[in-house]
């Protein structure tokens, strides 16, 4: 190209130049479809199946193009997170600008190569679809603009949580985790796309997004607030919860999920004690109803259900057996998962509201039911689950053989007990989790080695415990065997030696009912001072009397309640394990139904004429 | 026009009188519209009438989180709508401390300058247009189509590609563009002498732009014309060199000046940009291969991302001239004010109703044009 310059004064020869262009073969494009390209950004795709409904296209969409659609017929399961939300797309709006396919947290959504869609004046409507895999017009076109990790726009990482190494956490009690800091929680909160399936998944729909985002605002107070509207028991549930919210959660589906658990735990570690006291007691009665409620056990359900009910206005007596409350919190759960510090600020709110707890009261002991019903307008039974389940193998009533509940509440209440040299569980839940570290800090303060074997029906796979316990419990030195069927107790000279096991054929049969079947020519030998079942808990109901049971409505074993926690008797409810199974959040959960019901129970009688 | 602008004004009893251009009118750009106030064919004064494209985009950015700003940006100018995104992005980095990843800061200049090449494929037409010549808008459009196939490749979109994000670009190029983009640049090279046939040696052209809507440095510099515009008027300036961003201080190219600042001076100055703008893609499509890693930083959760509060103003030089986004972020999750700094607004209003004072009615349109004015970027 030769350089033009601005004197050139052209000349008429130039365009004529051009007539060569007669000469030449013109340019036909084809009438058929034109190929878009790989990465092109056309009408959307969805695959249903790996859509979870959780909303967050609709929550990025800068056009407010996508509403979301429920489709009767999927699948709708809020304990794994998955709505029967579908997102429809009003193409009016859409600007093809993809963030939808960049943030989606599942990768179910992506931008097809297909482009054109016409219609006539009477088929508007046909520019609002409602996507599946198949595009805009049922015919396959391939994908475009698809999930990649150049443009993935959700934050897959969790911020790594300090824990004390195994080496130094056996030698002492203290909590394992350390917390995060204000940092840490910043950007851990910051990750949240705000889809709620953890409030969904929750037994008593935490307000989980609203605390996270509080969190990420620096609104710590607001979070505390906002935690306080669902759960008394925050301290608690910060640190031993069993996070359903964290299996729901969307950012789980491809990375690791929200911390949730630990996001709580921070908000109330950071938030001054007598703050969270004034803060819990926001919005609480300004007058007396004149009703009483007694209150058996103060567990989480029996506490919940006492919070609540001192907020309406009641007055509330909690009667409790042991020298403290706070129930299997207390005497279960090890203070290096649950420090009983953090549990004494969760009952000091709870007390401070005013509720009375009578401690070292044994309800049909110290006093009958029958005198509570007297006295009282409702009862709730929160006893919980303090029986230790026995195998009943031969053996199992030697002293030398223990019950893990047992054991626990004994080291928890702080009084002395005898640490065997090896020590052999029976058990693949949490509990046994529990009892096999305790030991193995007692035995490693006491003889300086850590010799616990722990067996167990199922196989690893499908261990009831937590996978952390259970990878936690290995690095503190426990000896973990699966798929084991304890046998025989073992006993030498009057003294407990060991555990004779067969290997587990299956645990269940045809029916699906438990029926262990073992193979005798699998035996092993686990020696042990000591063995320790913890194969399940059952409800201790002497203290309703031989008659009040006859009355009541029973099950297998278990009181039957209806679905707000009442017994089949007007004036008596019951809630959290002993009708539930042992979780701090149900119980939790079905402390505030209870409290619901009895205040309308006795809402209602005052409003009688 | 708007009623407001429509009054007769009141004047003594003359041969003048008052024709309104626009805002539909195959000689002026888009949707913008002109009162002229001539004396036969001769115009005496003139008067812009914008906002027939306002669509609030700058207030609407407020309430917008700082990525779903991503989508708005490019809309602001369509002929020529990347530099809207990286100055954007540049922006956002900038008040973040976001460090752009070197193969990022690559393909954007890569992405820039085929979009310089597109504006001037698609504006030298449409000057042409205005002197009655329209086979080189045909062949202008159809060549900037050949970009656009491009685009479509690299980005997904071929004329709003939301190609940036903050902290750098969403897509790494696909196999083998390296070569399409070769061989486009090839044929587009191929091109030029028919250009020059057709148009730059064409004696009418030639004729009808020389002198027209002349604008001196001073002028230049008074009335705040930027780009092509002011490098017509003989000064060397060009952001890219001058205040270089991205990685331009490591590109040669050169950047061509006229003196008379005149309408047929801008229109070599945009011709020879073309060469340049060649010039430097194939500087980047060799360097490309050479730059492995990552194609943009980590940024937050955009659903829950707070800018450090702070202002900044990030300007590029766009096809059209100098163009910036001035940014305030109070700290939060939205700009709490954006900026645009086009130079299409100072083009379109003032320049031009300085530069049609004098001339005959037909210069009008063919000034607009050879000014490169973009009506959406000048309401916004």
């Amino acid at each position: 190209m030769r350089d033009i310059d601005h004197q050139d004064r052209g000349g008429l020869l130039g365009p004529l130049k051009n007539l060569s262009f007669f000469a030449r073969q013109p340019i036909t494009e084809p009438l058929g479809p034109r190929p878009a390209s790989a990465n092109y950004r056309g009408f959307h795709l969805n695959d249903w199946d790996l859509c979870i409904g959780c909303s967050t296209c609709q929550k990025v969409c800068d056009n407010a193009a996508i509403t979301m659609v429920k489709v009767p017929g999927l699948p709708e399961d809020p304990a794994k997170g998955i709505r029967n939300l579908r997102p429809a797309i009003d193409y009016g709006r859409c600007c093809w600008c993809a963030l939808c396919v960049d943030l989606c947290p599942t990768g179910s959504i992506a931008l097809s190569r297909e482009y054109v869609h016409t219609c006539v004046d009477s088929e508007l409507d046909s520019y609002f679809i409602l996507p599946d895999a198949r595009g805009i017009h049922g015919t396959p076109y391939p994908k475009g603009w698809a999930k990649s990790t150049d443009a993935d726009l959700v934050a897959l990482e969790r911020q790594p949580m300090t824990e004390q190494a195994p080496a130094d956490r056996i030698e002492n009690f203290s909590e394992i985790v350390a917390g995060y800091d204000a940092n840490q929680a910043l950007i851990e909160a910051s990750r949240c796309v705000q889809c709620g399936m953890c409030h969904d998944a929750c037994p008593t729909h935490m307000h989980a997004p609203e605390y996270i985002r509080a969190i990420w605002k620096g609104d710590l107070e607001g979070a505390v607030r906002e935690i306080y509207r669902t759960n008394p028991f925050a301290h608690t549930c910060g640190r031993v919860c069993t996070h359903r919210c964290e299996t729901a959660c969307s950012v789980g589906h491809r990375g690791a999920p929200i911390a949730i658990r630990w996001l709580k735990r921070y908000a109330m570690d950071a938030v001054d004690h007598e703050r969270v006291k004034q803060i819990a007691a926001e919005g609480r009665a300004d007058f007396i109803s004149g009703k009483r409620v007694a209150i058996v056990g103060a567990g989480p359900a029996g506490l919940t259900a006492a919070f609540d009910l001192v907020r309406q206005g009641h007055d509330v007596t909690v009667l409790e057996a042991q020298a403290q409350a706070g129930g299997m919190v207390r005497y279960g759960i090890p203070d290096y998962r649950m420090p009983a510090d953090r549990l004494d600020r969760d009952l000091d709110v709870i007390t401070s509201l005013g509720v009375k707890i009578r401690y070292n009261t044994r309800v049909g002991v110290d006093l009958t039911m029958e005198r509570l019903r007297a006295e009282y307008d409702a009862v709730v039974l929160g006893v919980g689950l303090w029986m230790g389940r026995s195998t009943r193998v031969p053996g199992s009533d030697q002293a030398g053989v223990k019950r893990a509940v047992d054991l626990l509440r004994a080291v928890a209440a702080g009084e002395a007990i005898e640490v065997p040299q090896s020590a052999v569980i029976i058990g693949g839940g949490n509990v046994a989790m529990d009892i096999a570290r305790t030991l193995a800090r007692l035995q490693q303060q006491r003889y300086g080695e850590v010799r616990i074997t722990l067996t167990a029906l199922e196989d690893l796979d499908h261990f009831l415990a937590d996978a952390d316990e259970i990878r936690e419990a290995r690095e503190e030195g426990v000896q973990i065997l699966e798929a084991r069927g304890p046998q025989e107790i073992l006993m030498r000279e009057g003294q407990v030696a060991g555990l004779r096991t067969w290997g587990v054929r299956s645990i269940f049969d045809q029916a699906g009912r438990f029926a262990p079947s073992y193979d005798p020519a699998d035996e092993q030998i686990h020696a042990g001072d000591m063995v320790v079942e913890a194969i399940g808990q059952a409800a201790d109901v002497a203290l309703l009397g031989e008659a009040l049971t006859e009355m009541l409505q029973w099950h297998r074993g278990r009181l039957q309640v209806d679905g707000q926690g009442r017994t089949n008797l007007e004036w008596l409810w019951a809630a959290g394990d002993m009708v539930r199974g042992p979780d701090v959040v149900s119980a939790v959960a079905d402390g505030h139904r209870v409290a619901d019901s009895i205040h309308a129970y006795l809402s209602v009688q005052e409003h009688a004429p | 026009m708007r009623p407001e602008n429509y009054e007769a004004q009141r004047q003594p009893p003359s041969y003048d009188y008052e024709l309104n251009i626009g805002p539909n009118h195959p000689g002026i750009e888009g949707n913008y519209a002109f009162k002229l106030r001539l004396n036969g064919d001769r115009v005496i004064a003139a008067r812009a009438d914008a906002g027939y494209l306002h669509r609030g985009f700058e207030k609407l950015m407020e309430g917008r989180l700082w990525i779903q700003n991503l989508a708005i940006t490019p809309r602001i100018c369509v002929p020529d709508p990347v530099p809207m995104e990286v100055s954007y992005c540049l922006a956002v980095e900038d008040l973040c401390g976001l460090v752009v990843p070197e193969r990022a800061q690559w393909l954007r200049v890569l992405q820039l300058e085929l979009s310089r090449i597109a504006a001037h494929l698609f504006i030298f037409g449409g000057h042409a247009a205005t002197t009655g010549m329209y086979t080189p808008m045909f062949w202008g459009i159809a060549d900037r189509d050949l970009i656009l196939d491009l685009f479509e490749e690299m980005t997904g979109g071929r004329v709003y590609h939301i190609y940036n994000i903050p902290g750098g670009v969403r897509r790494d190029l696909p196999d083998g563009f390296g070569e399409r983009v070769t061989n486009t640049l090839d044929y587009l090279e191929s091109r030029l002498p028919d250009y020059d046939n057709l148009l730059f040696t064409n004696q009418v052209f030639v004729h009808r732009a020389r002198g027209c809507g002349p604008i001196s440095q001073q002028q230049a510099l008074e009335w705040g014309v930027t780009g092509p515009n002011l490098r017509a008027t003989g000064l060397k300036f060009d952001v890219r060199r001058d205040d270089p961003y991205l990685v331009y201080d490591q590109l040669e190219f050169e950047i061509p000046t006229e003196e008379p600042g005149d309408a047929w001076a801008r229109a070599l100055v945009r011709r020879r940009e073309i060469k340049e703008s060649i010039r430097i893609i194939r500087q980047v499509v060799a360097r490309l291969p050479t730059l492995a890693g990552p194609i943009r930083c980590p940024i937050p959760n955009p659903l829950a991302w707070n800018v450090p509060a702070g202002s900044t103003y990030t300007r590029v030089e766009s096809s059209k001239g100098e163009l910036a986004w001035y940014v305030v972020s109070d700290g939060g999750e939205r700009p709490y004010r954006t900026h645009v700094r086009g130079p299409s607004q100072m083009h379109a209003v003032q320049v031009l109703e300085q530069l049609a004072i004098g001339c005959r009615i037909e210069d009008v349109a063919q000034i607009m044009f050879s000014l490169d004015a973009c009506p959406p970027e000048v309401d916004r």
